[in-house]
């Protein structure tokens, strides 16, 4: 079927730093380079098959927020058996704000989803929703509880 | 500390992504005679040199080959090096497997008999016409020529008008000229050679 999908390297040109913005909020700066790699060689693996070019970048993000969840969940299975030195690692420039951005990784992975998806990719709840396999009205949760969360591990009690 | 803002306003240092898996490749190559764009499959087969823009070229091998389009300039190294050594005199045909899959069934007829107009020599439109048994057909071969998706590698530049004008040009007439002189021919109309059928 024809659906007039663009040539894949214009969403790489347009998207690529807000793939890279997300998997970091997600996963860190480091595991964050990781996954933005993976991400987009699962969107290079699964762009001949949609069935239409509606709303790539929201399909993008909702990509890079399920190899977050993947990795993470790789990675806690790999970390029963080893250490690992926390985040972030020297060689990379840590998060502005380091002590929002830990917090923001703390947080159980669908209201991080919800709020990375939601604020640093900038989808609307029901963009979100349809990210998360769910209803816009469990978006807005997910993304009140966990701004809620974030307010508590900052220790801060003014409303934002 | 509004977090929402502070949220929005994540900047990270990063790079574009490494790909690997494309089905076409691309690369922008400037030229004395101007930006051209080349593509080859997977295979390196060329599929296009073309004066047309990035985006145009690019959504037009999504739409016929594979969307999997990436720019990858290596792939193109060696297209890249012929077309210098042609431009620059030092080369006078090309050697890399080509495909003229972007041209309608109809314009790969027209091309394939630019096969028989050899360096330094001209036809005409209506003498290509004539060569693919289509005589009526000289406007036809004109518009069929004009979107050469292989341009300088299938020499639509050496097709003139009867009357010994240029014609047209996707790269420009100034070009056409240029690509002329560089082969060396005399007066373009002068020498119009004969395709035969």
């Amino acid at each position: 079927m024809f659906v007039g999908l663009p040539p894949f390297q214009q969403l790489v040109d347009a998207h690529w730093r807000d793939v890279a913005r997300l998997a970091a909020a997600m996963a860190g700066p480091r595991d964050g380079d990781d996954v933005a790699q993976e991400a987009w060689a699962r969107a290079l693996r699964a762009y001949p098959s949609l069935t239409h070019a509606g709303n790539l970048r929201s399909w993008l993000l909702t990509i890079t927020a399920h190899t977050a969840r993947d990795a993470q969940r790789a990675r806690t299975r790999r970390d029963r058996g080893a250490a690992r030195p926390p985040e972030p690692a020297a060689d990379l420039a840590p998060l502005p704000d380091e002590r929002l951005w830990a917090g923001v990784r703390a947080l159980p992975v669908r209201q991080r989803q919800a709020v990375v998806l939601h604020y640093v990719g900038g989808l609307a709840h029901g963009e979100v929703a349809r990210a998360l396999d769910t209803t816009p009205a469990a978006s807005r949760r997910l993304v009140s509880d966990a701004l809620a969360a974030l307010r508590v591990a900052l220790g801060d009690s003014e409303e934002g | 500390m509004d977090l929402a803002v502070a949220l929005r306003g994540l900047d990270v240092r990063a790079r574009p992504p490494r790909l690997e898996g494309g089905d076409v490749f691309y690369a922008l190559h400037d030229t004395p005679v101007g930006t051209l764009v080349l593509a080859a499959t997977r295979q390196g087969t060329l599929v296009a040199c073309s004066y047309d823009a990035e985006e145009v070229v690019t959504a037009r091998l999504a739409a016929r080959l594979s969307p999997r389009v990436l720019r990858e300039p290596q792939r193109l190294d060696e297209a890249r090096r012929q077309v210098d050594a042609y431009v620059g005199g030092r080369r006078r045909s090309f050697d890399v497997p080509t495909s003229a899959v972007l041209a309608t069934a109809f314009a790969q007829r027209v091309l394939g008999a630019l096969s028989r107009v050899p360096y330094g020599s001209t036809t005409t439109y209506q003498a290509i016409a004539r060569a693919i048994g289509a005589p009526r057909a000289a406007r036809a071969v004109g518009h069929a020529l004009g979107s050469n998706p292989l341009c300088i590698v299938l020499p639509c530049h050496r097709v003139l008008r009867s009357d010994g004008s240029l014609g047209g040009y996707a790269g420009g007439l100034a070009v056409k000229r240029r690509l002329l002189d560089l082969e060396g021919g005399p007066d373009p109309g002068a020498r119009a050679a004969t395709v035969r059928a």
